[in-house]
């Protein structure tokens, strides 16, 4: 269980709040309108900007661990990979932050990027592949840190929609095969209703309890209408 | 953002801290030990003279450099023509022109015996003289005009192309483009250009040493080194090193408060699209840009042309000196490489970064004079100051390119900070590892070009080894000083050139090295 307990977050006159628990082993969709918290929310989640109350992981506070201590892998929207490393070393920075790697570890990474369907790109440099298999060399790497939670902040916004669809399913596919906790930041709310087993709604600061995708879309709040332009 | 969360803690913390000691004891103990060395009195007379010179002639140098960039800049930055790629690699020269070399082409020029005073005794005009006051100018602005030029073409470069796509579609006229594009450009870059040259000028030594002298034309830096070198008056000089301590915080205090302030690199490419064919300012532009060509290319061209017949009357000792310069510029250049990146951590993490940076920024504003006969009284008890002439000399130019340093890496490092920040520290890259596989191979480029810069200034620089050094050692621009002061010229051109190839080839190496396979 992720537990947000009474979070408060500043930032000049934009105040963020947050009070809910989150099941493990599931998708959660974060879903509302821009400028409303969603990035923030996962930021303060991985460490990244202090708040106020408490995030507890299995009845355990997070709180002034810092982000590598965290059980946590986190997809940015871009940036993802070091420019300057070749996708193996940003891969096997997963395993290990000084890159020395054993052959051991060298046939996980390996395996790794076979299973996002990157083989033999290992040596290439990240300028040489497109977007959408820059993100797919990140989720190799949060694949190899089997971290419980994953925070993916609209990864694959940039993409296509069909290529979106892809790489949403094969994250959904790995996150199930490792049981993690996925929080995914969306502004499609087809993705949501896609691979979301529950939606949590988060609208000028204020995050609501998620609920189930079926019953998010089904019975849509006045403020998720206006959101859903229904 | 809400405050960082401090990730692992690593040893940068305090390799900063010991370097930041260490700058600090760079800027306060030799001022402290030639005070315990000054019995009172001491000159006095002397002081005031050179410090009006020195606020006049960087003041003017500043003005007339800043004032000529404007319009040079602006004919940059809106025309295309054959060769502007090759003026702005030019322009970039004068800044690692060993200023010694320098003075040399300019002599050639508009020297007594110079180009223009052949030409006007056919005319039946007297010789020009560039000693005084107007020498050290011309030398002063053939020096930052470029360098304003290139600021000030920055600016201009970082307005939105549809800015002017929009200015042509509106028609607007002359006056609404000045108050919408060049009046901001202005009021961003001038004062920082205006500021970072009166620095400049204000510690200028070689020029003034060869072209002003007198008590009417000495600058402080000047007034230091002759109070050391022919009285031996420490009273004098530690009043003169406070006087300009004083000076240069004020105008280091100023500098930091316009901001980002000088960025001596980046890229200077295409030029902003022009669509305004009007012919007056199109011909006024060619005007300046030829003249600004003549201006900063014939003393260029004369070095080259003094310099090869020179290389057959190269004196001995030449490429012994050539060994010492660049020994005392690679040995220089590592330690304030190795003193800025330690700094930079501490001016980036630490809560009074700030200060960090405005105190090591001084080091812009000491004197090396001071710096170095600091170091002499420390040394004398226990050793020879003769013969750590050189260590002194690359401890002094270590401390003269570490502000330039910082200035260039503190905006990599923030950068690479911005970008990879979040994704090193989730990772958990710290420490070591970090520096090597992240910050390292990310900042190649800015650290390949002020090592490069670094190291040619050093390889260039007349300054506190003519206190120290005894007859029997000398480097490159020693040797070149010596020559000119026994009017060997021809010897000294030879020499001259060597000293350009060896400063310009050390950047180029640098500076090479850094952009090669970088990201």
């Amino acid at each position: 269980m992720l537990e947000l307990e009474h979070i408060k977050i500043r930032q000049g006159p934009f105040v963020l709040t947050a009070n809910c628990q989150l099941r493990p082993h599931r998708t959660t969709a974060i879903i509302g309108p821009s400028g409303g918290g969603k990035s923030t929310l996962l930021m303060a989640i991985a460490g990244f900007i202090e708040h106020r109350g408490d995030i507890l992981w299995q009845g355990e506070s997070l709180k002034g661990l810092p982000p590598a201590a965290r059980p946590i892998s986190m997809l940015f929207q871009e940036h993802n990979l070091f420019s300057h490393l070749s996708i193996t070393k940003n891969v096997g920075l997963g395993l290990r932050p000084d890159l020395k790697l054993s052959a051991a570890e060298m046939a996980k990474v390996d395996a790794a990027l076979d299973r996002v369907g990157l083989a033999g790109k290992g040596a290439a440099l990240p300028r040489a592949l497109s977007g959408g298999q820059r993100q797919r060399a990140a989720l190799a790497r949060a694949l190899l840190r089997q971290k419980p939670i994953w925070l993916l902040d609209e990864p694959f916004a940039a993409l296509g929609p069909g290529l979106r669809l892809d790489m949403l399913a094969l994250v959904e596919e790995i996150r199930a095969e490792q049981k993690a906790l996925l929080l995914l930041v969306t502004h499609t709310p087809e993705d949501a209703r896609h691979m979301a087993a529950e939606v949590m709604f988060l609208d000028a600061g204020q995050a609501e309890a998620p609920v189930s995708a079926a019953a998010f879309f089904a019975t849509p709040s006045k403020r998720v209408r206006a959101y859903l332009g229904l | 953002m809400g405050a960082r969360i401090e990730p692992v803690k690593t040893l940068a913390k305090p390799m900063g801290i010991a370097a930041f000691l260490l700058v600090v004891a760079f800027v306060l103990v030799p001022v402290l030990a030639l005070l315990s060395r000054a019995e009172t009195g001491g000159g006095g007379a002397a002081v005031w003279p050179a410090i009006r010179f020195t606020l006049v002639q960087a003041s003017l140098s500043a003005l007339i450099s800043v004032g000529l960039a404007v319009p040079l800049a602006k004919a940059l930055a809106r025309r295309r023509f054959i060769g502007r790629g090759l003026m702005v690699s030019v322009l970039g020269a004068p800044f690692i022109l060993p200023s010694i070399v320098a003075v040399l082409g300019l002599l050639a020029i508009w020297g007594r015996s110079g180009l223009f005073s052949d030409m006007l005794a056919h005319f039946g005009l007297g010789p020009l003289d560039i000693y005084g006051l107007k020498g050290v100018l011309l030398a002063h602005v053939f020096f930052n005009l470029p360098l304003a030029t290139r600021m000030l073409l920055q600016g201009w470069q970082a307005v939105p192309s549809e800015h002017f796509r929009l200015a042509a579609q509106l028609n607007l006229a002359p006056r609404a483009r000045f108050v919408l594009f060049d009046a901001p450009v202005l009021r961003g870059a001038a004062p920082s250009a205006l500021l970072v040259i009166f620095m400049l000028c204000m510690s200028s030594f070689a020029v003034v040493l060869a072209l002003g002298g007198g008590p009417k034309a000495s600058t402080i830096e000047l007034a230091i080194y002759q109070a050391l070198r022919f009285e031996f008056d420490l009273a004098s000089a530690a009043q003169l090193a406070i006087v300009q301590l004083g000076i240069g915080f004020a105008a280091a205090a100023l500098a930091f408060h316009f901001g980002k302030a000088a960025r001596f690199g980046g890229g200077l490419g295409a030029p902003v699209r022009n669509w305004d064919k009007r012919r007056l300012p199109m011909v006024l532009d060619a005007i300046f840009l030829l003249l600004a060509a003549i201006f900063i290319g014939l003393p260029l061209l004369a070095i080259l042309a003094k310099g090869l017949a020179g290389l057959l009357v190269l004196p001995a000792g030449v490429w012994q000196a050539f060994l010492v310069s660049l020994a005392v510029a690679l040995a220089s250049t590592s330690l304030a490489l190795g003193l800025a990146l330690a700094l930079t951590h501490l001016i980036e993490t630490s809560r009074y970064g700030h200060m960090v940076e405005l105190f090591s920024l001084l080091l812009l504003a000491t004197s090396p004079f001071v710096i170095g006969t600091g170091l002499f009284i420390l040394i004398t008890p226990f050793a020879s100051p003769f013969a750590l002439a050189l260590p002194i000399t690359a401890l002094v130019n270590a401390a003269l390119a570490l502000p330039l340093m910082l200035r260039i890496l503190r905006p990599a490092l923030g950068r690479v900070r911005h970008t990879y920040g979040q994704l090193a520290e989730g990772l958990g890259l710290a420490g070591w590892a970090r520096f090597r596989l992240l910050t390292l191979p990310q900042i190649r480029s800015e650290l390949g070009f002020a090592t490069g810069l670094a190291a040619a200034l050093s390889m260039g620089d007349l300054g506190v080894i003519t206190l120290f050094a005894p007859p029997d050692v000398q480097t490159l621009p020693l040797l070149m000083y010596r020559l000119m002061g026994s009017y060997r010229m021809d010897a000294a051109a030879g020499v001259a050139l060597v000293l350009v190839a060896s400063s310009f080839g050390l950047f180029y190496i640098f500076d090479k090295g850094g952009r090669r396979a970088g990201a």
